[in-house]
């Protein structure tokens, strides 16, 4: 367990860079400022680590105008390596703006997400009513309008947030306006999907099943996260209601989709076990040319333990609302958590349901 | 005695001469009786002589007499073709059948000769006639079953196989039966039934029960001789046309569910009922008496479904009436009942409708009904049925309905006015406190509930109801803490707060969620009692700006963004987060005012908290944030448990604002005052 898990958050002008060994239990911090304004949404690319998009405000002449644009990270700063964790010790390096999103179609930016499997030249940034499609040529340096597509509708339509489905080969792009989730075909730019009243408030963050298509999570300010699956959109699959606050962030594990994580402004992450919805309701499947006979026996134990969904466990080091949770795209057992006050949480899954879920 | 002596003595004197010719007298006598005793010898003579000279005629006459008598016997027998012939066209059945009774035994003996069998084949000749005749009158069935009854008996006497005879017999009485049995059926009919449902039972208790009684009384007294095989027969044929009389019966019950006279049912059911106990021992193998019985439960069973039923929908009624009568008032401008008043109209509503439930099945025990002292209504009905499913079941369904009301309204779709939601919770709270006890302590004492199985204690009932009160008025918060939200989150959102000019007032939204959570006070008020407050100091408002405003300069003073600077004033946050207690912002409520309008405040300052976060702010923006926070300040504090908690939260918003703006000059706080206390 070598890795590295790279962290990046983004806080007002600057872009952290963390970096948390996990076998000594070190985390190294690199700042890289953001000169373009503050930091709204961050995401980074699928294929070049050094990559990555931000959807930012800037406020010119008493305007708040939110933009979004591709950086690319210094090249040195891989090589920086361990640096003392001290804060003024660090050097503060620039992003290399490498083009901007939405210079040809003005509005604004609320989230932008990269093509999942591809090879980071597809991107889609919500502004306002407007679903935009790009293709980033040049290596990167030039974003070409591919597609796009509108809500129309009566009153101030505005997208919140919006997920690009793994899936299908990645055709499917979810989004979030109000209490409504819409799925889109990227081919076409047309609409595929409606769920109406998602959510009794606001949806906040939603998040595609990594393992199991159809199967997305949503949350929002109801307090509540739902899942869904998009063939039938009248009714969630399930419902959870563990947050006292509005849910600001859903997460996905990456490799076991029945942990789910949650954000919430109650100041607290949730970890939750859907192992009911999940894509291996019956745990692992074992083989069983290689099963010994104990093995045997314990695996069907196993097999017998009824499907419950529960909630691991509720962390609650922060002290203010948290805004925005993730998991480790390299260790599939670390995750973070970020919160109003500026405290980034790392935490694991807890060792017992780790090895529960591996053996 | 002197006189008898006197005379004695002349005659003393003479006793010789008496004696003497006493003597001479009886010499005389037994002359004469020996000459007697040869008369009579000669006598005797003569008589034997005589006697043995009839003998012989006696004998004769004796035989003459005997021939006689034969042959009277034999001109019967030769007449009696010709006899039976007549009493068969007389209709005179009975008299043939005793003749051929008498002549069948002589006729069997002397078969072997011809003149006799020659008589014996007319006799079976007429016989059989007067068989078919029989049979004939018999099949036609017009005659009632006594009439029936004496053919069989002449038929049997005939000697005809009573085997074919029972069966013949219980046909014919199926025929009747069914022929009643067709004429309550057509009663029934497809149009609504005309009689009502006691004459129904009436009829069918005194045309079919009563014919198959008759059926059963005449079939055991012709058939004894048949043995078990005969009375299960019998039993057979009674339970099938029995069971065909009950589904009649359990159709026009089922007609009957719909209505709500039960009285009226409860009285046919027992006549119903009586009328089947009568054939009881004769068709105790037929186990109809089990069966009416079952019918008689599975009536009162769906009786108590009905009233469930009835029970449920009064409630909703009650709902719907609560509904119009908050709607109403604000279409007509007018003040209309108070929500106390209609907590107190719908609460006697349902209880007065559990009463008439309670009255209404009570008849099913009453001790003039037959069947009330079967075991099933002696126990289970009492307990289960009506305990647990009507009372219980109702109180059960009733929270269940008050609970829908926070599932469905939790989505944009669900309309229920708040205020509903807080009379059901207040009706729900009380039925916790008393109500239910008090409807549980009726209903045993009305139904002496003696069945052991276990019942819903009261306390679990209690519990779930208030746990039913709990959440619907945790909903109620929710609701209006979305709505006074939504109006802040609308307000915040929607404004340009960067070019903003300088604050003059208070905004007009600032005061319209002051007036609304005065509303909402003023609600929950009518319903729920004040509730407990930390103690205050005399002066809260102008105390707590002076803390809000020291907590907000420490916010002031970190206003540049070099990376070093946030992280000052978040440690102070923190420090100061430290020390206050997390705020649970959609943690349920207790039933008081004041926790009510804390959650309410608190769901709201939250979001207002949130939206402020979203937003970037212009000197004046945060100046106007700053004046608006004060006048919530000014007025919320008073609704709430802890006025810490407004503090806390308001000073957030105003910290929140602060950092969210590149240019934080905040008002000086006496100009903030001023514009409070101008708006």
């Amino acid at each position: 367990m070598e890795d590295d898990a790279p962290v990046i958050y983004g806080l007002e002008f600057q872009i952290h860079i963390i970096d948390f060994d996990d076998e000594n239990n070190i985390i190294n911090k690199n700042v890289l400022l953001h000169q373009a304004g503050e930091i709204w949404h961050i995401s980074a690319s699928p294929s070049d680590k050094g990559v990555l998009a931000t959807c930012y405000n800037k406020t010119p002449d008493s305007r708040v105008l939110a933009c979004a644009a591709v950086w690319r990270m210094p090249e040195e700063l891989e090589s920086v390596g361990h640096e003392s964790p001290d804060d003024s010790a660090s050097t503060t390096q620039t992003l290399e703006l490498l083009c901007q999103l939405g210079s040809a179609a003005p509005g604004n930016v609320a989230c932008v997400t990269w093509e999942p499997m591809g090879d980071g030249k597809k991107v889609i940034s919500l502004a306002d009513n407007h679903i935009l499609l790009w293709d980033l040529q040049e290596s990167s340096n030039q974003a070409v309008l591919a597609g796009s597509a509108s809500l129309e509708g009566k009153g101030q339509l505005r997208f919140t947030s919006g997920r690009w489905s793994p899936h299908h080969n990645c055709t499917q792009v979810a989004t979030a306006n109000d209490t409504t989730l819409r799925g889109w075909d990227t081919r076409s730019m047309s609409q595929i999907y409606c769920i109406e009243n998602a959510h009794g408030q606001l949806v906040r963050d939603l998040d595609f099943n990594p393992n199991k298509q159809y199967y997305l999570a949503s949350c929002g300010d109801d307090c509540k996260v739902k899942f869904w699956d998009t063939r039938n959109v009248t009714e969630p699959v399930r419902t959870l209601e563990e947050h006292s606050h509005w849910v600001w962030s859903v997460r996905y594990n990456h490799s076991h989709d029945q942990l789910v994580l949650t954000g919430s402004s109650d100041s607290r992450v949730i970890l939750s076990n859907m192992v009911s919805i999940s894509s291996e309701p019956f745990g692992h499947l074992v083989d069983d040319d290689d099963v010994s006979d104990q093995e045997e026996h314990h695996a069907e134990e196993k097999s017998k333990e009824p499907l419950q969904d529960n909630v691991i466990a509720t962390y609650e080091e922060h002290e203010d609302s948290v805004y925005a949770v993730d998991w480790s795209s390299a260790d599939p057992w670390l995750f973070a958590s970020l919160s109003y006050d500026g405290r980034l949480v790392i935490n694991r899954v807890p060792r017992a349901l780790k090895y529960h879920i591996l053996l | 005695m002197k006189t008898t002596t006197s005379s004695f003595q002349p005659q003393a004197l003479s006793l010789p001469d008496t004696i003497r010719k006493m003597k001479n007298d009886f010499r005389k006598m037994e002359d004469e009786m020996d000459r007697l005793a040869t008369n009579m010898a000669v006598i005797t003579d003569f008589s034997a002589r005589i006697s043995a000279t009839l003998q012989d005629h006696h004998e004769r006459i004796t035989k003459l007499a005997g021939v006689h008598a034969l042959l009277r016997k034999l001109q019967f027998l030769f007449e009696l073709p010709s006899r039976l012939t007549k009493c068969v066209e007389l209709g005179a059945y009975g008299q043939a059948v005793r003749y051929q009774g008498r002549a069948r035994a002589v006729l069997q003996q002397y078969q072997h000769l011809p003149s006799f069998r020659a008589i014996q084949d007319d006799c079976q000749v007429i016989t059989a006639r007067l068989a078919q005749q029989l049979r004939q009158r018999f099949r036609e069935g017009g005659s009632g079953a006594p009439e029936q009854a004496e053919c069989v008996e002449l038929l049997l006497a005939l000697g005809e196989p009573a085997e074919e005879l029972c069966e013949e017999f219980l046909v014919h009485a199926r025929g009747r039966l069914e022929e009643e049995l067709s004429a309550l059926e057509k009663e029934l009919g497809p149009s609504p039934p005309a009689p009502d449902v006691l004459e129904f039972t009436d009829r069918g208790g005194s045309g079919f029960v009563g014919g198959l009684c008759q059926v059963a009384a005449a079939y055991q007294e012709l058939f004894e001789a048949q043995g078990p095989r005969g009375g299960e027969k019998l039993a057979a044929f009674a339970q099938e046309l029995g069971g065909c009389y009950f589904e009649l019966v359990e159709r026009r019950l089922a007609q009957e569910q719909g209505g709500g006279d039960n009285s009226l049912l409860v009285r046919a059911l027992d006549r119903f009922h009586r009328r089947l106990r009568a054939p009881g021992p004769l068709l105790a193998a037929a186990g109809l008496t089990e069966s009416a019985t079952e019918i008689v439960e599975r009536v009162a069973r769906e009786r108590l479904g009905y009233h469930l039923q009835g029970l449920q929908t009064a409630f909703l009624g009650c709902l719907t009436d609560v509904r119009q009568a908050l709607a109403a008032p604000r279409l007509a401008g007018k003040e209309g009942p108070s929500l106390a008043e209609l907590l107190a109209s719908v609460a006697s509503s349902i209880q007065s409708h559990i009463k008439a439930s309670l009255a209404a099945v009570h008849l099913f025990t009453a001790k003039e009904v037959s069947f009330s002292n079967k075991p099933y209504f002696r126990g289970e009905f009492c307990s289960q049925g009506v305990r647990e499913g009507l009372i219980v079941g109702f109180i059960r369904s009733m929270c269940q309905t008050a609970q829908s009301f926070c599932d469905s309204a939790g989505e944009k779709g669900g309309a229920t006015p708040p205020a509903l939601l807080l009379l059901l919770s207040r009706l729900c709270l009380d039925y916790e406190t008393a109500t239910i006890s008090y409807i549980l302590t009726l209903t045993d004492e009305q139904f002496l509930v003696q069945d052991q199985s276990p019942v819903t204690p009261v306390s679990t009932l209690c519990a779930e109801a208030r746990e039913t009160a709990r959440r619907l008025l945790t909903h109620y918060v929710k609701v209006q803490g979305l709505v006074i939200s939504q109006m802040l989150r609308k307000s915040v959102e929607t404004r340009d707060w960067l070019s903003t000019l300088e604050p003059r007032n208070v905004r007009a939204v600032m005061k319209r969620v002051v007036e609304d959570t005065t509303a909402i006070d003023v609600q929950v008020g009518l319903l729920y009692e004040e509730g407990v407050r930390k103690a205050q100091s005399s002066d809260s408002s102008k105390r707590t700006f002076s803390v809000y405003s020291s907590s907000r300069q420490q916010g002031r003073y970190a206003p540049s963004y070099t990376p070093s600077a946030p992280m000052d004033t978040n440690l102070l946050s923190n420090i100061q987060k430290l020390f206050s207690e997390r705020i649970d912002v959609f943690s349920p409520v207790e039933f008081n005012k004041v926790s009510v309008l804390t959650g309410i405040i608190k769901i709201s300052l939250k979001t207002l908290l949130e939206c402020v976060r979203l937003r970037t702010f212009g000197r004046f923006g945060l100046q106007q944030v700053q004046v608006d926070c004060h006048f919530l300040q000014l007025y919320l504090w008073r609704f709430v448990a802890d006025e810490e908690l407004v503090h806390l939260l308001l000073d957030e918003v105003v910290a929140s604002a602060a950092l969210r703006c590149p240019d934080p000059v905040p008002m000086e706080p006496s100009v903030v005052e001023v514009i409070c206390e101008r708006g």
